[in-house]
């Protein structure tokens, strides 16, 4: 029971605190790559910190799901943060949601966020709300076929199962679907975190805005929350990325040396990730936001061709 | 069982009869037609849950109808179904208490509330009936009663139009539904439907095909299926809002409760193209329903087509169940019907809601359209709020009612890999495409009806001067808040009886474990647990706002205006428009939507320079009324144009008609 | 690409450091914040640019800041898109008569604490547009301003300087 609470507890701190660092490596990551020194990996913890000490400005024709979003976006992150396999595959909480329960956990968020867009009554708003519930739409189809791909070769839905199985069979990772199913969900990451090529995080025109449309209008302790849930998710995505298809390093049973060694590993693999996704931010430029669903279909074909190839290729 | 089916029809006929006795006084008839059918249907419900557990009911009367008379019996499928009715039944009821008061005056309320009573009534006593008479008769009497529901608005010019449509398409139905069940009486040699399991199963394959698409088209057709829908967006925006609430909560299952007895009772385990077949129609109608949806700016006709996409979602679950009874996998399809049934009750419980909450928003602005609501949460709190819940639970969000029916939609589709048949695979792969396109498309259909109706600024006079509505109303919709909620938390509750009821109906047990504490589908497959879910957001929702708080946050806030680059007006006029908030969908879908733009812009008479006003229509056009219905009824007149040369008016010519008649007559049967 | 990926190795990090600046060019005129907020503020500032009516000379030299040899975000510091998101205002421009009230408008969306900095001659005192019939004033008319930075336009490296000697900051 101890040993089952602790662990939950590791992963919610793990989520809740290292999501902002994780943010900062990825912009440290790019400034680099745009040759100059960029602020400390640390600057998006002093952000949130100074969010947390300002008055918040109000719209005065909102509503309650204005307040409501912040807090509810939060809700479903660190919610998610306990059914995510983070350090090993018997997480206590797993039981509560597979991978399909935790997708329509996130768009509960999007959902309510997409609400507070249209809220203030701004064509900003309306415009950011309209084309994230749009692009959310459009990938679901991936996602789920995705997991199709995933859970035909592991024989489960279960993340927890999934990682299992991946472990107990090394040669499943060079699988040609399993790499096919691996790039689809990679595109999706990109999509639903608001990352180039699909969306710019650090645009100032609005007319080029998707995510930060909607939170024009939000300061103070809300925009933290805002913030700090759009960092958890970007860190819980990275984390799905690197223990469903590269289960190196995750704990198989619950020992502290499995999970320091499940730690480490996980800092290494988002690590890369973040490297990679600065990589990918600095080399693509952002598609025109009617070319984004192109762009999802075709990661929609290779989810789709994920599957088939599991069914001819047993 | 008996005294209770007797309690209940006693008081849909006191709420029937009474309400046309006591029609010089409005009040007074309006509520004795609403309480009756209330009390009716709180019968109806005690009945439902009795034949669930287990209770018995054999009705005969043998002279009231040709041909075996009035046969009534009750089996698990056929209470659940009575469960299904009275759970849209009991609110729409109270719902009605308050909704009607508008009608006092300009439309019959003795004959609304007849009529009312022989529907539901009619409703209950369809998946009853236990031979082909009674069922046809008491399917006729369902159509007509909600025809004249439909119709109650008859001075509106497009009301009458829907009920044409509705009327035509119904009847054709009537039509299909009547041509199978005598081709199976004919092969069967019975009409009970007790004894058709049985003897189904030495018919030929031709036969058995033949009757499964009839059958097919005529519940597919009561169900709204693409492309048999065309009278769902008509009639359900038409009919008052109580009506049709329970026509699109209700009336279509029944085409889902006739397509589950063909295909698991009476016609049994078929080839897979039937299965394959629903599927597909299943898909098509779940991602064509939403993307119909998607563009429209009537409150009402949108949610009139996601009853048709969750008409899908219920098809896909049905159809999956057929697949998987053709391939001998019996577990595995009780599941995936289990999913469709409990899609079923989901979809009756919040669509229900939706309907009756844009009904009071329709009370209260007299419009319908969304491009003139606006900023109705600070004036309608409390019906914001309920249509909120309806919402999230529409889109299948966690921790509602449509999260746990859809998951479990999912988790049978995805369980299929058990099956070794290429093509098979590779549709129902299709199939979970378009159910996870279609739950995506969802919630951005209802970000999109609840933004535009309830949030920012009102767009109209009406709206700006809207006012809560009357209690009888909220508390309507409140039962039906409370029910999403519960079913959604607490699945047992519905898994415990429904699966009993497919394991009477097709001798499958589920392939699946639950609790209260988790639904686990197939030894591990996949695992869920609202309870744990629900009560983990609601512990983080209370404890994450008390969190800045504790270490001192700055807790002011301020109300200021808009963000609005600094302009010094914020009117409706900025904000976005449904249209708009269409728009990216219009762009992406537009081989389906073959939108239609026009700009009409009136300029000043002086000068081309000023411009007075400029209006902007992008309306899509309904590609399957264009290439399918209206080239079929251009044949169908010019054939009867051609027939018309049989009327030459001339009496001697018909007497010769007659002669021919009977002659062919004497040869055929002598 | 493959060029691309080449430009970028080969290219080094070019940042330089910040060089102290005349003593007459930054003019620190009040302190309209209290000292923790200036230290939070220190550490992590979002600045949002307004242009009361300047000629976009001053506007260049801000642009200048986002390159790699002034870096402005190793301060800690980050442009945003709306006010309500910043911490800072950054004003150019004499106040013309059209932008007086959306200056204002901007101001009152910005939430507490913040603090203003002018830039340019403009900004302070209306520059070579002074006495002209579309002009309100200078910025210290119409806002509450924590520091100006004189030229025209100032160099990025002083502009830079005000912000931080705005914050009581060292560089």
């Amino acid at each position: 029971m101890l040993t089952e609470i602790t662990i939950e507890l590791l992963q919610l701190l793990m989520v809740m605190l290292g999501s902002p660092l994780l943010v900062g490596v990825i912009r440290k990551a790019k400034a680099r790559l745009q040759g100059r020194r960029g602020a400390s990996i640390c600057q998006p913890y002093a952000d949130l910190r100074k969010l947390l000490t300002k008055e918040m400005v109000i719209p005065e024709n909102t509503s309650w799901i204005f307040r409501f979003t912040p807090y509810l976006l939060a809700t479903t992150m660190l919610l998610s943060a306990l059914i995510v396999p983070v350090l090993t595959t018997r997480t206590p909480l797993g039981f509560m949601g597979n991978i399909i329960a935790l997708m329509y956990l996130f768009l509960l968020g999007t959902f309510f966020l997409a609400l507070a867009g249209l809220d203030a009554g701004s064509a900003f708003g309306g415009m950011g709300s309209s084309r994230e519930v749009a692009i959310a739409a459009l990938a679901e189809p991936t996602v789920l076929i995705a997991i199709f791909g995933i859970a035909l070769r592991a024989g489960t839905t279960s993340l927890d199962g999934i990682i299992a199985r991946s472990v107990a069979d090394p040669l499943l990772m060079l699988n040609a679907g399993h790499l096919l199913a691996f790039f689809a969900f990679f595109i999706v990451t990109l999509a639903e975190t608001g990352r180039l090529p699909v969306d710019n995080p650090t645009t100032h025109l609005e007319l080029t805005m998707i995510h930060e449309a909607m939170i024009l209008e939000y300061s103070g302790r809300l925009l933290a929350f805002v913030e700090w849930a759009a960092g958890m998710k970007l860190f819980l995505f990275l984390t799905l990325l690197s223990n469903l298809f590269f289960p190196w390093g995750v704990a198989l049973a619950n020992t502290p040396v499995a999970l320091f060694t499940a730690f480490l590993a996980l800092a290494v693999k988002l690590l890369l990730f973040a490297g990679a996704i600065a990589l990918v931010e600095t080399l693509v430029a952002k598609l025109r936001l009617f070319r984004v669903p192109e762009l999802l279909a075709g990661s929609f074909t290779v989810a789709l061709l994920a599957v088939v190839t599991a069914f001819f290729i047993k | 069982m008996l005294d209770l089916l007797l309690v209940t029809l006693a008081c849909f006929s006191a709420g029937a009869v009474g309400a046309l006795a006591t029609a010089p006084w409005m009040n007074l008839s309006r509520l004795v037609g609403n309480a009756g059918a209330l009390l009716g249907a709180l019968g109806a419900f005690a009945l439902g849950l009795a034949g669930l557990v287990g209770g018995n009911l054999q009705l005969n009367i043998p002279d009231l109808l040709p041909i075996g008379g009035v046969a009534l019996g009750v089996d698990r499928l056929s209470a659940f179904f009575v469960v299904v009715i009275a759970a849209g039944a009991i609110p729409a009821a109270l719902y009605a208490l308050g909704y009607t008061r508008e009608y006092a005056g300009k439309h019959s309320l003795a004959r609304m509330g007849f009529a009312f009573n022989v529907f539901i009534a009619a409703m209950i006593l369809v998946v009853l009936a236990r031979n082909v008479l009674t069922f046809l008769f008491l399917w006729e009497a369902m159509s007509l009663a909600s025809y004249f529901l439909v119709m109650t608005e008859h001075e509106r010019e497009d009301t009458v139009r829907a009920g044409w449509v509705y009327f035509v398409m119904t009847h054709a139905g009537f039509a299909a539904l009547f041509l199978g069940f005598l081709l199976l009486t004919r092969a069967t040699g019975t009409m009970d439907f007790a004894d058709w399991g049985a003897a189904a199963a030495k018919l030929d394959p031709t036969s058995r095909n033949l009757i499964f698409v009839l059958l097919a088209l005529g519940f597919g057709s009561k169900a709204g299926v693409i492309p048999l829908h065309v009278w769902l967006p008509r009639a359900h925006p038409a009919a008052p809002s109580h009506v049709s609430a329970l026509m699109s909560g209700v009336m279509i299952k029944l085409g889902v409760y006739g397509i589950a007895r063909v295909a698991f009772d009476w016609l049994g385990a078929g080839p897979a193209w039937w299965g394959g077949a629903i599927l597909v129609v299943g898909a098509v109608s779940a991602v064509l329903g939403v993307l119909y949806a998607l563009v429209e700016h009537d409150l009402k006709r949108l949610l009139a087509y996601h009853s048709v996409e969750n008409i899908g979602i219920i098809m896909l679950g049905l159809g999956g169940g057929m697949l998987f009874q053709t391939s001998h996998l019996p577990g595995l399809a009780a599941l995936a019907l289990v999913a469709g049934l409990y899609h079923t009750l989901n979809h009756a419980v919040f669509k229900s809601l939706l309907f009756m909450g844009a009904g009071a928003i329709l009370h209260a602005t007299h419009t319908r359209n969304m491009e003139e609501m606006g900023g109705l949460i600070k004036r309608m709190p409390q019906t914001a709020a309920l249509f909120l819940v309806g919402s999230v639970a529409i889109a299948a969000l966690p921790p509602l009612n449509g999260f746990i029916s859809e998951w479990l939609t999912f988790q049978s589709l995805l369980l299929s890999f058990q099956i070794s048949a290429h093509t098979v695979n590779l549709i129902f792969a299709l199939g979970v495409a378009a159910l996870a396109l279609t739950s995506g498309l969802a919630a951005a259909c209802f970000v999109k009806a609840f933004g535009i109706t309830f949030l920012a600024l009102p767009r109209s006079e009406s709206a700006a001067h809207a006012r809560e509505v009357e209690w009888t109303m909220r508390a309507a919709m409140a039962l039906l808040a409370l029910a999403c909620i519960v079913l959604g938390v607490a699945p047992p509750l519905t898994l415990a009886p429904l699966e009993a009821t497919v394991f009477d109906l097709m001798g499958g047990l589920a392939d699946m474990r639950f609790d209260w504490n988790a639904v686990v589908a197939h030894d591990g497959f996949g695992w869920v647990a609202p309870l744990w879910i629900a009560l983990g957001l609601v512990a983080f929702l209370v404890a994450i706002p008390l969190a800045p708080r504790l270490i001192g946050a700055n807790n002011r806030r301020r109300y200021y205006e808009t963000w609005g680059c600094g302009r010094a007006l914020q009117t409706a006029r900025f904000e976005y428009t449904a249209t708009a908030f269409a728009n990216p969908f219009k762009r992406v879908f537009a081989l389906l939507y073959r939108p239609v733009k026009e700009l009409d812009i009136e300029f000043h008479p002086e000068s081309r320079y000023f411009v007075r006003t400029i209006a902007y229509y992008n309306e899509g056009r309904l590609i399957f009324e264009d290439a399918l219905y209206r080239p079929l009824l251009r044949m169908i007149q010019a054939l009867a144009r051609e027939a018309r040369v049989l009327q030459s008016g001339n009496v001697h010519g018909y007497l010769v008609y007659i002669l021919v008649a009977l002659v062919a007559l004497l040869i055929l049967t002598v | 690409m493959a060029s691309l990926i080449k430009h970028i190795w080969k290219t080094p990090v070019v940042t330089e450091a910040l060089r102290p600046g005349a003593d007459t060019e930054i003019e620190v005129i009040a302190r309209h914040i209290d000292d923790g907020a200036r230290k939070r503020l220190g550490r992590s500032l979002h600045i949002r640019q307004v242009d009361a009516g300047s000629c976009n000379g001053c506007e260049l030299e801000i642009g200048a800041l986002n390159n790699p040899y002034y870096d402005l975000e190793r301060f800690g510091m980050h442009f945003v898109a709306s006010p309500r998101h910043a911490d800072c205002l950054l004003v150019t421009g004499p106040v013309t008569r059209n932008m007086a009230d959306p200056l204002k408008r901007t101001y009152d969306a910005t939430p507490a604490p913040k603090i203003v900095v002018a830039v340019g001659d403009c900004a302070h005192d209306c520059g070579v547009f002074a006495g002209g019939y579309a002009v309100v004033g200078p910025v210290s008319a119409i806002l509450p301003v924590d520091a100006v930075v004189r030229g025209c336009p100032p160099e990025p490296r002083a502009i830079l300087l005000g912000i931080l000697a705005a914050l009581e900051r060292r560089a």
